[in-house]
């Protein structure tokens, strides 16, 4: 198995979804407030799972454009949940990077009062390990 | 008697032997007891093949015929037939599947040759154990039930009446027609619905030998194939269908008007008696007694006062008609399915977010608009339509249906090209994920609403609508071509909703015993070859009741259910199946434990004098009555005694059966 094709069983893995269900629709794309900041669109994602071409997906701004807001993951008609993928994709990219991550203890001091909930459980979608 | 068994095995091509290698399976099954002959060939159910057995039943003497084959739902009728021919009771043949059960599942050739000899082997053991059977007769009802008044329903029950017979049709709504008496123009063509349709319900109507049940339902249905025996509900209509006139005073002067219109999709509101449409069959209105004033509050009595034929009965009550029947056509068409799992489309939040069913209302003269293009929240013309395809159809996340509804791109580029036609200054955008157009001038359609009409096509689909404060609506989509995000206006959204089977086909297809799929769609007997019947025998399916069709194919699929339907009429009698259950009355204790479980009610009890060694009294045994007897064989696994068995697979064969595979 060569790198990349590893790297997208481990997305497959870590997302738990099935690329091979797509059926190209782009409700996900239509439905994603990030979509113009982002340099590969979420109805992409699923592309380059299949194609295997994790390199470009994982130097991609979208990794850190997507809100992991899950209107594409709800909406999807065929269960493919792009946003669960490019979320594995990120996972990947941070496990690869290895430690570099919060630690849980350090968090509640590094929070804003102000900041709102969903910001928060978006970013332990993020950056959690 | 000493058994002479003889064993064919069949290559089927590379089908069989490419997997398995016959020549062993031969080799094998010759060394069983009371096999005698033993052979292989190409294709067994060819001329040849079946010369073969003959031929061998002949000089060998065969007391028992085993093929290892195919599936014997495929050839378990030729292989008997051949049988019969040569002299052998048809019932002294056995099948050993070694296609479906052995070579298609199996890659590795030495387990699939052993399994395929293990399979051989039980059907030699059965075999050995056979009776010969004789099929009885059962006499055919020349009277055919239509299930269901819309097109497919209508036209079976033509083509029947057609050939001579006698037919009923049940429809539950207050008139025949359907769905297609709700369209306003029909795809590829364009001609006018109503005006193809309503020919067609007249002359059903004006038929003698077609009878319409209308406001009815089934209510129950017993007997088997040539012999149903149906109970109609005739609902109450509170009319007195032999005085009506059918003059609309009444209608008119209702003064409860506030029941939501079924017709017009909910659009509007009917008076509470009524008659669906104007072109109505039978042009007898329906007292809706949820909305009645008379019903609700006893005051009123307004439509009784102005009939002039004194047709009103307020005290009518249902009634229920027991018919018999030999044929039974299912056509109990669809409907469209509700649309709250789809909460992102805002259905349920603007009026302005539509069906496409309503919007075939809407163009309709006679809906609720008089056929002018209307938004229904302010009623102003629209500017900027935009239909969204798929909703609900191709979903597999459990929300919609996993099918494709086949009908809706082909309607929705007819109400786009007739939206331009009359309304040019209308822009008109189209969300696809595919346009599929099969079908005679089907592409050629659709193509003519980018090319003639300029109907703005976008590949990608809706992600979500947006009802504004102003009124209008924002539609959030892709285009896919583009790879850019869409955020368009738009006055009037229409959504292509997934079609589903009508959901009253479950209690239905429970009382025919016929089989449903997963999406409640009825089963056909074989996909590809039987098309039109259902598995269970007499029984046959009709337009959309079967699966996604639109109206040529369900007119098409309505005739050939009919001459189905016919050629079981047309006989005088039918041979009913040997494999019944028989009770040993020496063993049976009477439980009612069989008669619980039969699904036939084939079964009811006697007293019967038992005589025996020692033993000589009046018992309450079970009976069966082989005429309604289907062989399910439930009743010889429930019963506790051991008493009831079931003739071609008696627990002695099944026993036996197994004995060889654990061999």
């Amino acid at each position: 198995m060569t790198k990349a094709e590893m790297q997208a069983e481990k997305i497959k893995e870590i997302s738990g979804t099935d690329p091979y269900k797509c059926m190209k629709c782009g409700k996900c794309s239509a439905s994603c407030p990030s979509f113009d900041e982002m340099d590969i669109k979420p109805h992409q994602f699923v592309s380059y799972v299949l194609n295997e071409d994790i390199e470009a997906l994982a130097n991609s701004k979208s990794l850190w454009k997507c809100l992991s807001c899950f209107a594409c993951v709800e909406r999807c008609p065929r269960d493919v949940k792009p946003g669960k993928i490019i979320d594995g994709a990120r996972q990947l990219v941070v496990r690869e990077k290895g430690g570099d991550y919060l630690k849980a203890d350090e968090i509640p001091e590094l929070l804003d009062e102000e900041l709102p909930q969903q910001l928060l459980v978006s970013a332990f979608r993020r950056y959690r390990r | 008697m000493q058994q002479r068994i003889g064993v064919f095995v069949c290559h089927c091509g590379s089908n069989i032997a490419a997997t398995v290698d016959v020549k062993k399976v031969v080799e094998m099954l010759a060394l069983e007891p009371g096999v005698v002959h033993a052979e292989d060939y190409q294709y067994m159910c060819s001329e040849v093949g079946q010369a073969k057995i003959a031929e061998a039943i002949k000089e060998k003497q065969l007391t028992g015929v085993v093929v290892c084959s195919c599936s014997p739902r495929m050839h378990e009728t030729t292989f008997r037939k051949c049988a019969e021919r040569a002299g052998l009771n048809p019932y002294m043949v056995e099948i050993a599947n070694i296609r479906e059960q052995v070579s298609w599942i199996h890659k590795d050739m030495e387990e699939a040759t052993q399994k395929a000899v293990i399979l051989g082997r039980a059907a030699i053991a059965k075999v050995s154990l056979n009776t010969p059977l004789k099929a009885g007769e059962s006499r055919v009802t020349k009277r055919a039930l239509v299930i269901g008044g819309g097109i497919a329903g209508i036209q079976t029950a033509l083509d029947i009446a057609d050939a001579g017979y006698e037919v009923d049709i049940v429809e539950k709504t207050p008139s025949i027609g359907g769905r297609m008496s709700q369209l306003d123009k029909t795809f590829p063509t364009l001609d006018c619905s109503a005006c193809i349709l309503t020919p067609k319900m007249v002359e059903a109507s004006a038929n003698e030998k077609i009878t319409l049940y209308t406001y009815s339902e089934v209510e129950k249905v017993s007997g088997f194939v040539g012999d149903f025996t149906v109970d109609i509900r005739k609902k109450a209509r509170s009319v007195d269908m032999s005085k009506c006139t059918g003059c609309g005073v009444c209608q008119e002067k209702c003064p409860n008007k506030k029941a939501p219109s079924e017709f017009n999709r909910g659009l509007n509101t009917r008076s509470a008696i009524y008659t669906p449409f104007a072109q109505a069959i039978p042009n007898v209105p329906v007292i809706d007694r949820e909305h009645c004033t008379k019903f609700l509050t006893g005051k009123c009595g307004v439509c009784s006062k102005v009939c002039q034929a004194g047709a009103i009965d307020y005290e009518q009550q249902d009634e229920i008609i027991t018919e018999k029947y030999g044929a039974i056509v299912v056509a109990t068409g669809f409907d469209i399915i509700k649309l709250d799992n789809y909460g992102e489309y805002a259905y349920d939040q603007s009026p302005d977010v539509i069906t496409s069913l309503e919007l075939e209302r809407i163009m309709n003269a006679a809906g609720p608009t008089k056929g002018h293009l209307e938004r229904m929240s302010d009623h102003k013309a629209p500017k900027n339509m935009v239909f969204i395809q798929c909703v609900g159809s191709r979903c597999s996340d459990g929300r919609g249906k996993s099918y494709c509804s086949k009908i809706c791109c082909m309607y929705t580029a007819k109400h786009a090209m007739l939206i331009r036609d009359k309304y040019p200054d209308v822009n008109v955008t189209v969300f696809y994920i595919d346009v599929r157009t099969p079908g005679k001038n089907f592409d050629e359609f659709y193509r003519r609403a980018v090319e003639d009409y300029h109907v703005n096509y976008i590949k990608g689909q809706v992600g979500k609508v947006t009802p504004e404060a102003d009124g209008s609506l924002t539609v959030h989509g892709v285009d896919l071509i583009d790879n850019k995000q869409i955020k368009m206006k738009a006055d009037m959204v229409v959504l292509a909703a997934a079609i589903e089977p009508n959901p009253d086909i479950r209690k239905i297809a429970t009382m025919l015993t016929a089989s449903i799929d997963t999406n409640n769609f009825l089963t056909e007997a074989h996909a590809k070859l039987r098309p039109v019947e259902s598995p269970t025998a007499g029984i046959f399916l009709s337009g959309v009741t079967q699966g996604p069709k639109d109206i040529p194919e369900t007119v098409s699929q309505a005739g050939a259910a009919a001459v189905k339907a016919i050629g079981l009429l047309a006989k005088d009698k039918l041979l009913t199946n040997p494999c019944t259950a028989q009770a040993d009355i020496m063993a049976c204790n009477g439980c009612s434990t069989c008669a619980n479980v039969c699904p036939y009610g084939a079964i009811s009890y006697e007293d019967k004098e038992v005589r025996g060694p020692g033993i000589r009294e009046v018992r309450r045994v079970a009976v069966v009555n082989s005429a309604l007897c289907q062989g399910c064989g439930a009743c010889t696994v429930a019963c506790p005694s051991g008493a009831m068995d079931l003739q071609g697979f008696s627990n002695r064969q099944i026993i036996a059966e197994v004995d060889a595979i654990c061999r």
